[in-house]
């Protein structure tokens, strides 16, 4: 049987080294809560709880809310 | 250079969400527009009191949608970067791109499909106003228990997997995932608020085209932001039986 001989150099895919957590850090916490903050005025605002009066944040979304799945009215 | 690597991986993970988000967003005009707008006009057939209108429909439809699926996008693609840039390297032995639509993967079923499964998107005319509170509890509490639930599973397998070897490991966590998932089910309550007379072909076709947006963001997204990482992480191309660039932190 004609088998190839392995070659480690081209059959060995280049696996990822591990980012240090302190790397990641403080990214993770700014940028997350920032992204939780949209996500909650897509999926949630003038809903059950509201930060601005009114009803326009909730209309301008609606179409979105229902249909990603965010329980909507 | 490692922060300077995260922050690379956040700004490609917001475009590639904001992309996948384009993308879904095309979805969700096409097939799922069609069904809200049946579902207001057997609101409107059926309801004695009229709301005055805050935003029209053709704003809300259009604008206003694409508003809503794009910052869902944008900001699911940053906090998907950010989990990205934790998993590399720990999850298993995968490539960046493999890392990146296992991420996508795992991302759909824990954060939208599992959710789904028990309190599924709802139309228009579908859901009591005055239960609104209960039903966004329950929907975030759930999502955030299937996510938590997802994180402990792959715990569990990364544990397992020296003394099991990775299949077996990966079955177990899989199977522990699935009935922590059914017990949760089981012990939350159950919501069902569509009208008697509500179409129920129309009902399943919006959910369809509710989990065909959910499908084609994080598909989308799996694939476009893979292909960002592994550029970014292994900047040279493979070449026919040349070695392969060393991952360099930069």
């Amino acid at each position: 049987m004609a088998q190839t001989v392995a070659q480690p150099t081209a059959t060995t895919p280049a696996l990822p080294a591990k980012l240090p957590l302190k790397a990641i850090a403080p990214w993770a916490v700014f940028f997350g809560i920032l992204m939780l903050v949209l996500l909650y005025f897509v999926g949630a605002e003038q809903g059950a709880t509201s930060v601005f009066n009114g009803t326009g944040v909730h209309e301008w979304v609606h179409d979105a809310r229902h249909l990603l799945g965010f329980p909507c009215h | 250079m490692n922060s300077a690597t995260v922050r690379n991986l956040l700004v490609r993970g917001m475009l590639a969400g904001l992309a996948a988000g384009a993308l879904a967003l095309v979805v969700a005009y096409l097939l799922g527009e069609p069904n809200v707008d049946q579902a207001i006009s057997f609101e409107e057939a059926h309801s004695h009191e009229h709301e005055m209108e805050v935003v029209s429909r053709s704003l809300q439809s259009t604008a206003g949608l694409a508003t809503g699926v794009l910052v869902y996008g944008v900001a699911f693609g940053g906090i998907a970067a950010l989990a990205y840039a934790f998993a590399l390297g720990r999850v298993g032995r995968f490539t960046p791109r493999a890392t990146a639509l296992l991420l996508s993967g795992c991302a759909l079923v824990a954060v939208y499909l599992v959710p789904f499964l028990k309190y599924p998107a709802n139309p228009p005319s579908v859901g009591n106003p005055d239960t609104i509170g209960k039903r966004t509890t329950l929907y975030f509490l759930m999502m955030l228990l299937s996510v938590l639930l997802a994180i402990a599973a792959t715990l569990l397998g990364k544990r397992l997997a020296p003394n099991l070897g990775t299949w077996w490991a990966t079955v177990i966590a899989l199977a522990a995932f699935g009935v922590a998932v059914g017990l949760a089910y089981a012990f939350l309550p159950a919501i069902n608020e569509v009208p008697k007379t509500f179409p129920a072909t129309l009902l399943w076709r919006f959910r369809l085209s509710a989990l065909a947006i959910q499908a084609s963001l994080w598909g989308g997204f799996g694939l476009l932001f893979g292909e960002l990482a592994e550029r970014l992480l292994n900047p040279k191309p493979v070449t026919a039986g040349g070695a392969r660039a060393v991952p360099a932190a930069h």
